[in-house]
């Protein structure tokens, strides 16, 4: 082994420590740290492990409520749905290394959430995937979108969690720095939740799963928490490498071994900063210690340090804590299903995590010290200058549009529009049988087996808005989560949020990032849908220049009965349209103000959230009452794109549908302008004159729009036919856009 | 009826079947660890979709060296009924269980979505509640379901009529593009010549509950019932 180098202020700038917080682990450890130790402090006070730049904010997100079981700070929040039962989800970001090497890092975004959820005793059942690129015709962004999708499918198929929806948007301000966003959800009985703590005095702690290699040593320090430049290349050697294959085999004996009460104490994967993070988490959560023996840690090759093997992200890896009595038991099910297992360590009452190599301690740090001790940061914001400029939007100087029909064509056609079938396509969305409502409504629906319920899945946000109008753009994003919930006929019953942002140490994307959090937390708050985990990522710029702020929500809905689960396709001649919810709208913000004047401006239209609320109750009892048949959210793209969604998107062909707007003002503003709180229902004639009083007793307007029928499209304004479009051909063009984009 | 479901580390549709026989049909059903081999009880072997071994190499290449294995083929051969779902069709040929072999789709992609099938014959163990030339909606996923067998090899199949189900369109009509994967001849199910093994690129088990989208696989786990006779219970 060659000799270890000199420790000290230097070597701990190298490793992307500040000298205050290089001189606050010299106090916490009361002497200088070994080798191994400053790695240990770099990956864990790290802004991908510590959060230090963003728990000061953090904490003021709603986190409580009636059904919710676990909030933030587990592996995956948990939350009641009945019958014994609990829905266990989290979503997580996998930018940097996804940029880096498209393939593995989708991949192994995939494989670092399921371990997630699974180390909480909960079988994964569902997946949804937010992925941001660039502009189509950068160079870098068709390769990216193919390894991209290529891994998530190649990862996900092969473990058998189906991945059942999500969203795709391109943007230039993605052209660097890509977003790969993967959410999960799994169930789980309640009595059998377990936890990552290190607890009991001397029980076992045992290593699971794949061989430790020098793959991803400090991904989440040098990859995850640092800006891109044109080195970023050479950072490939951080990404891991994910075999699925090992995964299932570790889901299924983790399972098998979580199922005997008692048999597993504590549990926790290995994700960023491996084997340091698992052990000083563990132990840390249980107020206990841990001592470790490296020469007992399965190795994948030879000469590895005590600093690699701690700092190592190798995939596919759990660490666990038996009993003396369960250790036998344990370890003969991770043989049965062919994997590693083996005692590196025994719990301690010391709180120190002590590591041993070779007779030798590497490493004896305060595990609170590593967790709790982190540096805290509260960084200086400012609302960038620029943000008034984007703000001002002066519509006189736009024109109006005569006919919307050439617009029209044009949306359906969009790369942020038009069908996401080539994509979802190649992800298996069926396999485990739950998926009621597949790919390609408004939310995804996923049955319970075994009861009567179902989970509403939908992951939401325009980055655009959020670009314009931070806490605005947020509350949207999180009203338009919910809202698409409530078109599947589900009550949110808890969000996860990924925070995608550009360097905190800049003021501008400081203000972006609390005014975000600002909109998130009242946005929760008032639709009831309280934040159970998540996760933020920092340090989206490449060459200095920063995404536009992301902060990506996922929702997830419950339904009572399963028979309720709406879809956003007209699914009868003859049922006539209508809309709830108020007909204006603003071209702020557009996706058409973008697509058709190449203009980002203006303030989006702001959400009323009571108003939003009443929305969703109104389209609630309209459902339960039995009196609507779709429902689709009215979101980007406008009134105009909705309503030929509702016509094309079905499984069994086009429909078509005759409807007539009111309105003054714009016609680009009335068929394309955007606005939350709008929903599209088809309902039987029968259905009008109750769905009207529903409507009307919950203070959300009710306007017929029009009837389903035929074999076009045709909207009316004050007279005239403004869009008259044959729905069979506009649902090829919609449907073949992507892959004709995709292969340029 | 009791139905034995093969699990293979890497099987992801054992559950699947699993559910179906257990809780669609009201059978019993047992799961079999791929290191054992013993049938004792079982009527119908089924080997389920899913990635066996991770199927780095090839589909169903590891899979068929399963201690298991030569046990389907002692329980085939003594005529108990196997039926490969998906993955499970692809180690059953490699197998030489069934003839020929699925290869990469000619779209080059994992594919999931439903197809069409035409039922071709009724006189299977797996078919006899499908008259001939029914079309069931049904899905598929998989990246490998591109039935490949020599000219030589097909004209015998035909002839022998081992070709159980074909692509086709909702009316019925075999075409080029109702054939999501480039199979030959739009071969989406085999048997062989006994009949009493069959294997299918998609997924009876993914369609036999109406509030997926169709119940249209479940008459294939019928049909199996159906031609069950309990005093022809195999002696293991």
């Amino acid at each position: 082994m060659s000799r270890e180098p000199d420790v000290g202020r230097e070597l701990a700038l190298q490793h992307g420590l500040t000298g205050e917080e290089y001189e606050r682990a010299v106090a916490a450890l009361g002497r200088t740290p070994t080798y191994t130790e400053l790695g240990i402090f770099s990956v864990m006070w790290s802004e991908h492990c510590s959060y230090k730049s963003s728990r000061v904010h953090l904490k003021n997100l709603p986190t409580e409520g009636p059904r919710i079981v676990q909030g933030p700070g587990e592996n995956a929040g948990i939350v009641d749905i009945g019958s014994g039962i609990a829905a266990v989800f989290k979503m997580e970001s996998h930018n940097h290394p996804s940029y880096v090497e498209p393939y593995q890092g989708a991949a192994t975004g995939v494989g670092g959430i399921l371990r997630d959820i699974f180390t909480m005793g909960a079988r994964p059942i569902a997946s949804l995937d937010s992925l941001r690129f660039g502009a189509l015709d950068h160079p870098r962004t068709r390769y990216l979108v193919g390894g991209v999708v290529a891994g998530i499918a190649g990862y996900g198929n092969s473990i058998g969690v189906p991945t059942v929806g999500g969203e795709v948007a391109f943007h230039p301000s993605y052209n660097g720095n890509i977003l790969v966003n993967v959410f999960s959800v799994g169930i789980a009985r309640r009595d059998k939740i377990h936890r990552g703590v290190a607890a009991g005095l001397a029980n076992p702690v045992i290593y699971v799963g794949s061989r430790t290699g020098r793959d991803g040593i400090h991904g989440a320090s040098r990859l995850a928490s640092s800006e891109f430049d044109a080195a970023s290349e050479s950072k490939r050697p951080t990404v891991q490498v994910g075999d699925p294959f090992t995964e299932k085999l570790l889901l299924e004996a983790c399972l098998e071994a979580m199922k005997q009460p008692g048999q597993v104490v504590g549990i926790q994967d290995m994700g960023a900063a491996g084997l340091t993070c698992s052990t000083v988490e563990m132990a840390a959560r249980a107020g206990a210690g841990m001592e470790i023996d490296l020469d007992n840690v399965p190795l994948r090759e030879e000469g590895m340090t005590p600093y690699d093997i701690m700092l190592s992200e190798s995939q596919e890896r759990m660490l666990l804590v038996a009993t003396p009595a369960t250790e036998r038991r344990v370890r003969d099910i991770f043989e049965k299903w062919d994997l590693e297992a083996s005692v590196i360590g025994r719990v301690t009452d010391t709180g120190r995590v002590k590591v041993i190599s070779k007779g030798r301690i590497v490493a004896d740090m305060p595990a609170e010290a590593l967790v709790d001790g982190a540096p805290r940061y509260r960084r200086p914001s400012a609302r960038p200058a620029w943000q008034e400029t984007v703000q001002a939007l002066r519509l006189q100087e736009v024109p109006d549009l005569a006919d919307g029909n050439e617009a029209l064509i044009r949306l359906l056609a969009a790369p942020n529009l038009c069908s996401r079938q080539a994509i979802y396509q190649t992800y298996d969305h069926m396999v485990r049988t739950n998926t009621v409502v597949r790919p390609g409504s408004d939310a995804a629906v996923i049955r319970l087996k075994g009861t009567e319920r179902a989970l509403a899945l939908a992951v939401d946000c325009n980055s655009r808005y959020c670009h314009l109008d931070p806490a605005e753009g947020a509350r949207l994003a999180v009203a338009e989560a919910a809202r698409n919930i409530a078109c599947a006929g589900g009550v949110p019953i808890g969000t996860t949020d990924c925070l995608n942002f550009g360097n905190p140490e800049k003021p501008e994307v400081m203000w972006q990032f609390e005014e975000s959090i600002k909109g998130i937390a009242e946005a929760c708050r008032a639709l009831a849908a309280p934040i159970v985990g998540g996760n933020v990522s920092f340090y989206n710029e490449t060459e200095g220049k920063s995404i536009h702020p992301t902060p990506t929500i996922a929702v997830v809905g419950l339904l009572e009965d399963v028979r309720g689960a709406l879809t956003q396709w007209f699914r009868r001649e003859g049922d006539l349209i209508f809309l709830l919810g108020d007909a204006e709208a603003s071209l702020a913000g557009s996706e058409y103000l973008a697509l058709v004047h190449g203009r980002e401006a203006g303030r989006p239209a702001a959400v009323e959230l009571a108003r939003e609320m009443a929305l969703h109750e109104a389209l609630r009892g309209a459902r339960d009452a039995g009196l609507i048949a779709s429902a689709h959210d009215c979101s980007e793209g406008g009134l105009a794109f909705a309503l030929l969604e509702c016509c094309i998107s079905g499984p069994g062909g086009a429909v078509g549908a005759e409807t007539r707007l009111e309105g003054k003002g714009r016609l680009d503003a009335l068929l394309f302008g955007e606005a939350p709180s709008r929903v599209i229902v088809s309902a039987p004639p029968e259905s009008r004159a109750r769905l009207e009083h529903a409507g009307g007793s919950a203070g959300v307007p009710v306007r017929l729009l029009g009837r389903v029928g035929g074999i076009r499209l045709t909207v009316s304004v004050g007279g005239t036919r403004v869009v008259d479009l044959d729905v069979a051909r506009a649902r090829s063009a919609w449907s073949a856009a992507l892959e004709e984009h995709l292969r340029g | 009826m009791k139905f034995g479901i093969v699990v293979f580390p890497g099987s992801n549709c054992d559950h699947d079947v699993y559910h179906v026989a257990k809780h669609v049909l009201g059978q019993e059903a047992a799961f079999l660890w791929h290191k054992d081999a013993s049938f004792a009880g079982i009527d119908c072997v089924v080997l389920p979709g899913g990635f066996a071994h991770g199927d780095y190499l090839r589909c169903g290449a590891m899979a068929r060296f399963s201690p298991i294995m030569k046990a389907v083929e002692g329980f085939a051969a003594r005529g108990g009924l196997v039926f490969g779902i998906c993955n499970g069709f692809q180690v059953l040929a490699e197998a030489g269980l069934l003839p020929g072999a699925l290869v990469r789709n000619a779209g080059l992609q994992y594919v999931c979505r439903d197809v069409y099938l035409r039922s071709e014959r009724q006189d299977t163990p797996f078919t006899a509640r499908l008259k001939q030339g029914a079309v069931l909606k049904i899905p598929i996923g998989h990246g490998e379901g591109c039935y490949y067998a020599p000219e030589e090899m097909l004209k015998e199949l035909e002839e022998r009529r081992q070709v159980v189900f074909r692509y086709c369109d909702a009316a019925g009509q075999v075409t080029a593009e109702s054939n999501p994967n480039g199979s030959l001849r739009s071969i989406a199910g085999v048997c062989n010549e006994r009949g009493n093994i069959m294997g299918m690129m998609p997924h009876p088990d993914r369609c036999a509950e109406e509030v997926l989208g169709s119940a249209d696989g479940r008459r294939i786990f019928e049909s199996i019932l159906h031609g069950w006779q309990p005093a022809r219970r195999l002696r293991i």
